[in-house]
């Protein structure tokens, strides 16, 4: 490791909060590249199946 | 294939990360600031070779009228958009120690722009058709058209001697950048380009599952009853 200390890191010689905001919000925005077509997935199955329940109860009656 | 994908491209992030914020050593001129290129570098480079991805998928389409290349080129666009995003406030956020300004009209910056505005159009175009076939078809012709910007956007730095600095990463020659700090770079960018393809290809399954969502091998397979 190059620093020091942990608390050496946070700082980066008064760069670490640059550094560390850049990180964070790429962070946030790579889950959200993975999270999003997940749950888009799941609504249209979620929907799939509830037009499927749907259709076999029109049958029934 | 996302299965093991996924956990592949977790392990270089984090990796990737960790090196090169805590391990690599600080760049004598600029400092700590610059460990932001581990970040901000891989997002750009993906995000130019997503475009290719999301043009030649987009003539395939127009040309062959192939409906997966359709599906491929909307599931590039908004991956693309978020990559050039991110490329867009690291470097922000890395402009502001190091040129001390949040924001300039530098042509590598602005022709990022413009490859943002680019991504975020094909997005929005294809949900502004009620037609979803002349939609793709749109879509596909704003994204050949708007290929002429990425020349534009890697010969920036030499064309117009401006703010953002050359590229350091060369394909053929020697880089201007020494192995401590390249190799962690090079984990980011394989990373990146492995969440690319994870992110592409959800947007696909998730895209194609509701264009079948009437089918009957669907129905079955789900099998409610």
């Amino acid at each position: 490791m190059y620093f020091e200390s942990l608390a050496a890191a946070w700082h980066m010689d008064g760069h670490g909060g640059y550094v560390w905001l850049a990180y964070a919000l790429t962070a946030m925005a790579l889950v959200l590249m993975v999270w999003l077509p997940l749950a888009r997935f799941r609504r249209h199955l979620r929907w799939v199946i509830a037009d499927q329940r749907r259709q076999i109860d029109d049958n029934r009656l | 294939m996302v299965r093991w994908l996924l956990p592949v491209t977790l392990v270089l992030l984090v990796l990737g990360a960790c090196w090169g914020l805590l391990v690599a050593p600080p760049d004598f001129r600029q400092g700590n600031s610059y460990r932001i290129i581990y970040i901000h570098v891989p997002a750009a480079v993906v995000a130019l070779a997503g475009y290719y991805v999301m043009a030649i998928a987009g003539a395939i389409s127009l040309i062959w009228r192939i409906k997966m290349a359709d599906v491929a080129m909307r599931a590039a666009a908004p991956v693309g958009a978020v990559l050039t995003g991110v490329a867009l406030v690291t470097g922000a956020i890395w402009g502001k120690p190091t040129w001390g300004a949040w924001w300039v009209w530098d042509a590598r910056i602005t022709s990022m722009l413009i490859l943002f505005f680019l991504y975020l159009g094909v997005v929005a175009l294809f949900e502004a058709y009620e037609n979803k076939a002349a939609a793709a078809k749109a879509c596909a012709v704003l994204t050949l058209v708007g290929t002429v910007n990425i020349p534009i956007i890697y010969k920036s730095v030499d064309w117009w001697y401006s703010l953002h600095q050359p590229a350091s990463l060369k394909f053929t020659g020697e880089s201007a950048i020494d192995a401590s700090m390249l190799y962690p770079l090079l984990v980011m960018i394989a990373a990146f380009y492995l969440l690319f393809a994870v992110s592409m290809l959800l947007n696909m399954r998730a895209e194609l599952l509701w264009h079948h969502r009437n089918a009957n091998w669907l129905r079955q397979r789900l099998d409610v009853s």
